[in-house]
């Protein structure tokens, strides 16, 4: 099967895509990867916080006492 | 020529799907698990320093002394030890994850983002540097 134009642009597009997320730092994925990992390594996540329970940054609602 | 235009807009939309797609950074590696490990097992020695204010979280990703008149005589060098092992591993996260993604220049740019998420997540009460290098208190 021959290689058609169609084919060949959209190769060529993919590739493209590829270069654009590669040159590009993708600062929201990074915060969610940075997330994640702190949340594992300081072990916010896994049943036992280690002194703040919940992540800091939760505006508003203050202190509704939990039961 | 219609199906060429038929054929350009799917692979557009492909494309768009595919970047889409791209969104997460991987952080799933051998060398990655082993220092969120290193660094978890760290935490429980590091955390009554941060709780006692003695340490704390800098701009630029790293965890410094604050106050060193703080810490005992007797332990002010483990506690240098523990910083010093504790950087070196945050150094080699940020460089590990930023070849992980194929971009070893991104090192800087991930360094700076777990910076200001170390500082966001940290515990009430631990000391963290302000934008002009400031120690403040959470």
């Amino acid at each position: 099967m021959p290689l058609r134009l169609p084919t060949a642009i959209a190769l060529a597009m993919l590739l493209a895509g590829c270069v654009t997320i590669n040159i590009y730092f993708p600062a929201a994925a990074a915060e969610k990867a940075a997330d994640k990992l702190i949340d594992e390594i300081w072990q916010l996540k896994d049943g036992k916080p280690t002194s703040s329970g919940q992540p800091a940054a939760e505006p508003g609602t203050p202190g509704a006492p939990k039961p | 020529m219609n199906r060429l235009l038929h054929h350009s807009v799917l692979l557009l939309s492909s494309l768009f799907f595919a970047l889409a797609q791209a969104k997460d950074l991987e952080i799933n590696t051998p060398a990655i698990a082993q220092l969120k490990a290193s660094m978890g097992g760290r935490h429980a020695e590091l955390k009554p320093w941060f709780d006692a204010g003695v340490i704390g979280l800098t701009r630029d990703g790293n965890v410094a002394l604050r106050d060193a008149n703080a810490v005992p005589l007797a332990q002010r060098q483990a506690v240098n030890t523990l910083i010093a092992a504790e950087n070196n591993d945050r150094a080699a996260l940020y460089r590990e994850i930023a070849r992980a993604n194929g971009n070893p220049a991104w090192e800087a740019d991930i360094r700076a983002t777990f910076g200001q998420r170390w500082i966001e997540r940290a515990a009430p009460g631990w000391w963290v540097q302000n934008a002009s290098g400031q120690w403040q208190q959470k």
